[in-house]
C-alpha cells in the first residue's frame, strides 16, 4: 500500500486554523486560553506555510502484480 | 454430392437429390457468383439474440433479404440498428442450408441517419443512466479544496497525462498524483478501464479521481461512452472529475461524473487549488490571527480597567453608606445624652463631689449643690424648712 496519510492533512490544518481564528474573534474567552489558542494557531500557521513552501509534486503509477495486489511505484513518463 | 454428383442421374427420380445437397450447391453457387458487397436497405424486424449475433430483414419496396451480423462482426459497433433505420451494409451474400434461406452475412453497417448508430447508443444509454438517476445534479459531490492524492485514470503516454502531471505539478505540488494506467481507445478499452477504476477503489485515502484522455475521433472517445464505463464512474466512492476530448465532446463519462472540465489541463485545475492564493489565504488568517488576540487582549484590558472602575465605585459607595451609618448611630447616641434630656428642661443636681442627688433625703437642709441645666451650671442651695 501507498504511504499512509498524513493524520493533519492540509485540509484539517486549515480547519483548525479558521476555528482558532474565529474562536479569537469570538467574545468568549480568558487571557490565558486566548494565548494558548494564538500559539497553536501561530505553530499551525508555520506547518503549513513550510509545507507549501517545500512540496515538490509526487507521481506514482499503481499497478497489479501477476496475484492482484496493488503496487505502487515512481512513475516515470 | 460432390465430385461424384451426377446431374444427368438427376433428371430421374431414382437420382434425386437430397435437400442437403441441393442446399449446399445453392450455397455454393451464391457464393462463387457473388462477392461480398454493399447493400442498401432499411432494417426490419431487427433482433439481438442473447449470443450476440444479430438478425434483421434488410428491404426496400419490391424485395427483402433475411440478415445476419454475427458476434464478432458487430462489437465494433455502439448498438444495433433500429428498426426503420436507413442503413449500408457490406455483406456476403450466402445460403442459409438449415432453412434454405438466401440471405446476407452482414460484415459491416453503417447508418445513413444523422448520428446514426452512435446517437442511437448514446441515446439509449444515457437514458438508462437517467433511469437508474445516475445523471442527477443532486448526485454531483463537491471537489476536495485542498487535495493530498489525486488518481489519474488515463494512458500513460498520452498528451492528458502530461497536462494533469504539469498543471498539478504548478498549482499544487502538495498532492500526490496516482496514475493508473489504462488503454483508452480500441477494442476492449472499455473492459480495461472499467478494470482501472476497479483498481482505484481500492486505493486508500483518495480524495479526488481524474478520468480521460485527450481529443481524437468520434470512435476513438467512443470508450467513454459505454454505459459499463459510465455507470463505473459513477461507482466511485470519491468525487471525480471527467475530461475526454475537447470542449465540444460530451461523453456519458463527462454526464455522470461530479465535474465536467473542458479538458485534461482544465480537469487538474478544477481539482487543485492554486499554492500561491493558499499562501494568501494563509497570509490572512495569520493577520486574523494576530488581530483576533491583540483584540482578545484589549477586550481583557477594558475589562480588567471597568473591573478596578466598579471596585471603586463599590468601595465609594460602600464608604457613603457608612458615613450615613454612623450620622444615623450619632444621632442615636444624641438622643441617649443626658445632655439631651436636660434640652428637654430637666435639670441635674450633684453635690461638690460630683455624686448625682437623686433623692429626698440626700437634700439635707441648707445642703449647697450644683444644678446642671442645659446651658450651664448654676450654685444652689436646699432651703431651710
Amino acid at each position: 500500500m501507498p504511504a499512509p496519510r498524513d493524520d493533519a492533512s492540509f485540509a484539517r490544518q486549515l480547519e483548525r486554523l479558521e476555528e482558532i481564528v474565529r474562536r479569537l474573534e469570538g467574545q468568549e474567552l480568558d487571557l490565558d486560553d486566548a494565548l494558548k489558542l494564538f500559539e497553536e494557531g501561530v505553530e499551525r500557521l508555520r506547518q503549513a506555510r513550510d509545507r507549501l513552501a517545500a512540496a515538490e509534486a509526487k507521481v506514482k503509477q499503481v499497478l497489479t502484480d501477476q496475484a492482484g495486489n496493488l503496487k505502487v511505484e515512481d512513475f516515470d513518463g | 454430392m460432390g465430385p461424384g454428383l451426377d446431374l444427368f442421374a438427376a433428371v430421374a427420380p431414382e437420382g434425386a437429390w437430397t435437400v442437403g445437397e441441393v442446399t449446399r450447391r445453392a450455397r455454393a453457387v451464391v457464393e462463387a457468383g457473388l462477392a461480398p458487397l454493399w447493400v442498401r436497405g432499411e432494417i426490419s424486424g431487427f433482433k439481438a439474440w442473447q449470443s450476440g449475433h444479430w438478425y434483421f430483414t434488410l428491404r426496400d419496396k419490391s424485395a427483402q433479404i433475411r440478415c445476419v451480423m454475427f458476434q464478432k462482426d458487430n462489437r465494433r459497433l455502439p448498438a444495433g440498428p433500429r428498426d426503420g433505420m436507413q442503413v449500408f451494409v457490406f455483406a456476403r451474400p450466402t445460403v442459409w442450408e438449415e432453412k434454405g434461406e438466401f440471405r446476407l452475412t452482414v460484415l459491416d453497417l453503417l447508418s445513413t441517419e444523422a448520428g446514426g448508430l452512435w446517437q442511437l447508443a448514446f441515446e439509449k444509454a444515457k437514458k438508462a443512466l437517467a433511469r437508474d438517476g445516475l445523471l442527477d445534479p443532486a448526485r454531483k459531490r463537491p471537489l476536495p479544496p485542498y487535495p493530498r492524492r489525486i488518481a489519474v485514470v488515463t494512458s500513460p503516454d498520452g498528451a492528458a497525462l502530461r497536462d494533469i502531471i504539469a498543471v498539478t505539478a504548478r498549482r499544487w505540488p502538495i498532492a500526490e498524483l496516482l496514475v493508473i494506467p489504462t488503454r483508452v481507445q480500441g477494442e476492449g478499452a472499455e473492459v480495461e478501464i472499467c478494470a482501472a477504476l476497479a483498481l482505484l477503489c481500492r486505493l486508500e485515502g483518495l480524495d479526488v479521481a481524474i478520468i480521460g484522455r485527450g481529443g481524437g475521433s468520434r470512435e476513438d472517445l467512443w470508450t467513454f461512452n459505454h454505459e459499463r464505463v459510465a455507470r463505473a464512474v459513477a461507482a466511485l466512492p470519491i468525487p471525480v472529475v471527467s475530461a475526454v476530448g475537447h470542449e465540444t465532446d460530451v461523453t456519458l463519462c463527462d454526464l455522470v461524473a461530479d465535474l465536467r472540465a473542458p479538458t485534461p489541463s482544465a480537469a487538474a485545475e478544477a481539482a487543485t487549488p492554486d499554492r500561491g492564493d493558499v499562501a494568501t489565504e494563509l497570509a490572512h488568517l495569520g493577520a486574523r490571527l494576530a488581530r483576533g488576540l491583540a483584540a482578545r487582549s484589549g477586550r481583557i484590558a477594558e475589562r480588567l480597567d471597568r473591573t478596578l472602575d466598579r471596585m471603586a465605585a463599590a468601595m465609594e459607595r460602600r464608604l457613603e453608606r457608612d458615613r450615613h451609618a454612623v450620622g444615623a448611630a450619632g444621632g442615636r447616641l444624641d438622643a441617649l445624652s443626658p445632655l439631651k434630656i436636660l434640652e428637654r428642661g430637666y435639670a441635674l443636681a450633684r453635690d461638690a463631689e460630683g455624686q448625682v442627688l437623686k433623692r429626698v433625703a440626700q437634700l439635707t437642709p441648707g445642703l449647697a449643690f450644683r444644678l446642671r441645666v442645659t446651658d450651664g451650671e448654676v450654685a444652689a442651695r436646699v432651703g431651710k424648712s
